[in-house]
Formats: structure tokens, C-alpha cells, sequence
């Protein structure tokens, strides 16, 4: 039962919760749509509401050799990592739900430690790291820093599909004859597909977004987006970076919208 | 089974044994299985993050001359731009936690009373900006704030201000920039807890004659705490170590921990010092989430981070 039934407080004594909530709901969403916006200004002064419309800003988006130089970068990175990190994270889910394997407490703070340690601190002792064993600038160490940290997502999100599924289900197949791997490809697999997508969505966005790390490690030739972005938002203002930022905004939007839809699946 | 092999003969017990044996055995080979598994996910961790940290602490343990000392955490004392840096993280990390609270409360309050399908409406105004990259919301703070920006021409149309406001590249910039960067990961945990609370516990209130006013105060307000501190130490513990959105907005003028970290490596490369400064972040970082377990037995993992 819902509380608007259950206690006496109607819609009009709370006007004024709603309108104070809308208003923080507009400081939270008012960025993106403005950059939406002057995203298609057709003026070098980042003016808004815009005078004039026009795609420039696009073009120059895609027009420049850098730019796409290093959005290729960055979506080669971000795919791998998916992969990378959505096979690895759900190995680890699959066995910590098993719940046999004594440290589970050392485990899971090994595994979830990217998401407390300040990520300034992981920027500077990979870039350390790096610098010793040659990794530094290359795609191979940026899919590596970035799978550390999209681990904890896709072990939580496949931890949280295993969690609703029941694991004796398994157990049958492996009792009537199945081997470990067939019986987790055929049985436990197609039930949780839909959370291990989930998983691998937000672990490409985790890498496409991903800066601090990138600053350190990504340079020259493997340049990442972000950056690029970073750099050129340290000089200027430049309204090309409206474009990109519309583009990354559309494609948070997408993946958000698929790992919905394919949660709604479960 | 233990009854049931008790009363049987002598032989049926070794049976028994050699059975358990083979459930050990399997178990063993089950665990090893499972480690398999796990290994390289614990590998990577351990590789690219414990081991490179460990080495930055031994580093942090030695000073120019490659001589055992303290030299590194003792000038966090001595100089004054360390002091500063340190007084400008904790003031921006204290304002904006504050203005979090203060924003998120409301709305989280909100979320938890509307009916189910507003809720999930209002919900994408919380998660869409979390889920947008951090140097997107920053840029659009830039354009937004800056000396021409979209504010202060709005504001000087309008007539309220004579000349535009200083609220790009300062500490206010900074301030603005990463509430709204942090305010999701304040109303989630709040919001789900909020959310839990026994609707029962509120009918009782009311029916014992509580106004609707004395029970949010008074059952409400105290049961919605424990998921106010978990939004508020992750929020408190992300600004001390938050970097993209000083750097941009800060004007060169707003030095945060984290900011003075990469000059000190990067610029200056006198990687005691930076290792130093990580050192003590992470020791801060380690002894508030210690701290927050200590005290409320749970765990301030509400959210999922992104920075």
C-alpha cells in the first residue's frame, strides 16, 4: 500500500515538498539540457537560448582528425573492458555466491577496493606502476586500469541476479550428468543474462567516462576522449566540446535505457 | 546420519568414513574450482591497485637522499601551502556535504512519498546525471557560471546585478560544480532507506494522535538518519579526494588534496611527497568509512561510485 493512502496528508499540504523537490530535480537535469541545447548554437559565444542553429559544432566534431582520433581510442578501450571485466566479474560473482571459500570478508575488499580508495591515489600508482613494466600509453594498460574498476559494478550486478536465482538448479544438471561449464553455460547463464548485460553496459560507460585515471596513463597515440576534453577544457571554452558532450550525454542515455529495459527482461 | 551410523555395524562406519573422505575430497576439488574462478579478478585488484600503493607508501618512507625519514609527512606541518591545501579541501568537502543535505533531503523525502510510477519518473532526474560523465556536468557548470555565462547574463538582464558575479573559477564554482556532481550519491542511499521505513510505524503515530508534522519529526526524521550518514560519509569521503572539477573550476586558485597530489607528482615529480599525501588521503578515507561502520554497525555502501 502506498503512504499517500495511509496518512492523512494530501497532494496540496505537501505543494510545498513538490516544489522544492522540482526545483532540486532542475538544478540536477538543467546542466545537461542547456549543453544539449547550445550544442546546436550556430555561434562561437556560447549564448543561450541560441540566436542562431546550426550543426558547426558537430562538424567540427567529427571533422577533426584528433577528436576522432581519440573517440576511437576511447571506444576501443571501453568495448574491451567490457568484455574483459564482465568475464572476470562474473567468474568472481559466480564463485563468492557459492558462499564454500573461506576470506569471502578479504575478497570482497579486495575486489570493491576501486570503489573507496580515492581514484586520484589509483591514477598516480598506476601511472608508477606502469612507468616500470612499460604500460604507460598503451591500450593494453588503459583496459587494465579501467577493468580494476569496472569490476566492483559487474560483480555486484551479476552478485545481485545469482542472489535471486536458485542455485540447486544447477546442482540437478551437474547431478545428471552435466559438467561444471555446460551446466552453468545451459542452466545458470540464460537466467542471469539479462544482469550480466546489465553488468557489461555499465562497464563500457564506467571506461568511456573514466578521467582520472586516463590523465595519467593515456597520451599520444592512445589519447582517450576524456582526455582530450580535459585538456582543451583547461585553455578554453571551445564550443565543440558542447557537441561531445551531447554525444556522451545520448550515449548514457542509451545504455541507461538498455540496462533498463533489459532488467525489465528478468 | 550421524544416529543412523551409530547403531550400524562395524563396516557400514568405514564405509562411512571413506564416504566423507570423498565428500572432502570433492569439496576441496569444488573450493579449488571456485578459486579458479576468482583468482583473476584478485589478481588484477591486487596488481594495479594494492601492489602500486604499498610501493608508494615504502616510497613515502624516504626523503630526497634516499634516507629513512619522516621529512615527507613532517613538511605537511611546516609549510603553510600544504595547510592551506588541506583547510581548502575539508571547507569545500564540509560546504558542500552541507548544501547536499540541505538539496538531497527534500527531494529524497519527496521520491519516498509520491506513488510508485512518479517516483520512477522522478528517479531518471537523479540517475541520468549520475550515470553523465563528470567532465560533461563540470563543462556545463563552466558555460553556465562563467563571467559571460548564462547566469549572470540572465541576472543583468533581469536587472538584479549591476556587474557579473564571480561564480566560475573560485571557490563558489567549485562549490556548485561538485554538489551537483555529489547530490545523487547522497538521495540513493537516503532515498532507499527512506523507503523501508514501516509505513505501520507512522499509522501508529497518527492514530495515537500525532499531527502529521510531530510524526515526520518525531518517527520519520530519526529512523531516516542511519541512511542520511551513509549518503553523507560516502559524499564527505568522495569531495576529500575529488579532483576534475577543482582543477576546471577552480581557477587555479582553489588547490584540493587531490589537485595538489598531481602537482606534486606530475609537475614537480617528487613522488615522496605526492606518495605521502596519498598515504595520509587513504588513511583519512579508511578511518571515516572505519568510523561510520563503528558506529551505526553498517556499511556505507549504498552506492556504487563513479567519479
Amino acid at each position: 500500500m502506498s503512504m499517500e493512502n495511509a496518512l492523512p496528508i494530501s497532494h496540496r499540504q505537501r505543494l510545498w515538498l513538490y516544489a522544492l523537490g522540482g526545483l532540486v530535480m532542475l538544478f540536477l537535469i538543467a546542466p545537461s539540457v542547456i549543453i544539449v541545447i547550445m550544442s546546436f548554437s550556430g555561434s562561437t559565444l556560447l549564448e543561450f537560448p541560441p540566436q542562431e542553429w546550426s550543426l558547426r559544432w558537430y562538424e567540427s566534431y567529427f571533422g577533426s582528425i584528433e577528436w576522432r582520433d581519440a573517440t576511437v581510442v576511447s571506444v576501443k578501450v571501453a568495448v574491451m573492458t567490457a568484455i574483459v571485466a564482465t568475464l572476470l566479474g562474473t567468474a568472481a560473482a559466480y564463485a563468492i555466491n557459492a558462499r564454500i571459500l573461506r576470506l569471502t570478508g578479504l575478497i570482497n575488499a579486495l575486489l570493491t577496493a576501486s570503489l573507496i580508495i580515492p581514484v586520484i591515489l589509483i591514477g598516480i600508482g598506476t601511472f608508477f606502476l606502469y612507468a616500470r613494466i612499460g604500460l604507460n600509453n598503451t591500450l593494453t594498460g588503459l583496459v587494465i586500469a579501467h577493468t580494476v574498476q569496472a569490476l566492483p559494478l559487474v560483480v555486484l550486478t551479476v552478485l545481485s541476479g545469482l542472489r535471486s536465482y536458485d542455485m540447486n538448479q544447477e546442482m540437478v544438471a551437474r547431478s545428471l550428468g552435466a559438467g561444471r561449464f555446460s551446466a552453468f553455460f545451459q542452466v545458470t547463464m540464460p537466467q542471469i543474462k539479462f544482469s550480466i548485460v546489465s553488468g557489461a553496459l555499465f562497464a563500457f560507460i564506467t571506461s568511456f567516462d573514466e578521467v582520472v585515471v586516463s590523465l595519467f596513463i593515456s597520451g599520444g597515440e592512445t589519447t582517450t576522449l576524456t582526455r582530450r576534453m580535459f585538456n582543451a577544457l583547461r585553455d578554453q571554452i571551445d564550443p565543440t566540446i558542447a557537441a561531445i558532450s551531447t554525444c556522451l550525454i545520448v550515449l548514457s542515455i542509451v545504455m541507461l535505457s538498455a540496462a533498463q529495459l533489459f532488467g525489465r527482461g528478468r | 546420519m550421524s544416529l543412523a551410523s551409530a547403531s550400524l555395524g562395524h563396516a557400514s562406519r568405514r564405509d562411512g568414513a571413506i564416504n566423507a573422505d570423498a565428500l572432502r575430497a570433492h569439496a576441496r576439488r569444488e573450493a579449488r574450482g571456485l578459486f579458479v574462478l576468482l583468482s583473476p579478478g584478485l589478481f588484477l585488484v591486487f596488481a594495479v591497485i594494492i601492489v602500486p600503493i604499498g610501493w608508494l607508501f615504502w616510497l613515502s618512507l624516504f626523503d630526497e637522499t634516499g634516507q629513512l625519514s619522516a621529512a615527507n609527512y613532517a613538511r605537511f606541518f611546516e609549510q603553510a601551502s600544504y595547510i592551506k591545501t588541506f583547510v581548502t579541501t575539508f571547507k569545500v568537502a564540509f560546504t558542500v556535504t552541507g548544501a547536499c543535505v540541505l538539496l538531497g533531503y527534500p527531494l529524497a523525502y519527496m521520491l519516498s512519498q509520491l506513488p510508485r510510477r512518479a517516483t520512477s519518473i522522478c528517479l531518471i532526474f537523479v540517475i541520468l546525471p549520475f550515470w553523465t560523465s563528470v567532465l560533461v556536468r563540470t563543462y556545463a557548470w563552466l558555460v553556465i557560471l562563467q563571467r559571460k555565462g548564462l547566469v549572470n547574463t540572465w541576472l543583468m538582464d533581469l536587472g538584479v546585478i549591476g556587474q557579473p558575479l564571480p561564480l566560475a573559477n573560485n571557490f563558489a564554482g567549485v562549490v556548485i560544480g561538485m554538489t551537483h556532481i555529489m547530490l545523487p550519491f547522497l538521495v540513493l542511499p537516503l532515498y532507499a532507506s527512506m523507503k523501508a521505513i514501516d509505513v505501520d510505524c507512522l499509522r501508529a503515530g497518527m492514530n495515537l494522535g500525532a499531527s502529521p508534522a510531530a510524526t515526520f519529526r518525531q518517527i520519520f526524521f530519526p529512523l531516516s538518519l542511519p541512511g542520511l550518514a551513509s549518503g553523507l560519509v560516502i559524499v564527505f569521503v568522495l569531495c576529500l579526494g575529488f579532483f576534475v572539477t577543482p582543477a576546471l573550476m577552480g581557477g587555479g586558485k582553489v588547490i584540493m588534496w587531490a589537485m595538489r597530489m598531481e602537482q606534486t607528482t606530475s609537475l614537480y615529480s617528487n613522488w615522496g611527497a605526492g606518495a605521502a599525501l596519498g598515504v595520509v588521503l587513504l588513511a583519512v578515507t579508511l578511518a571515516l568509512l572505519g568510523l561510520f561502520h563503528w558506529l551505526l554497525g553498517a556499511r556505507a555502501t549504498g552506492v556504487w561510485s563513479r567519479r
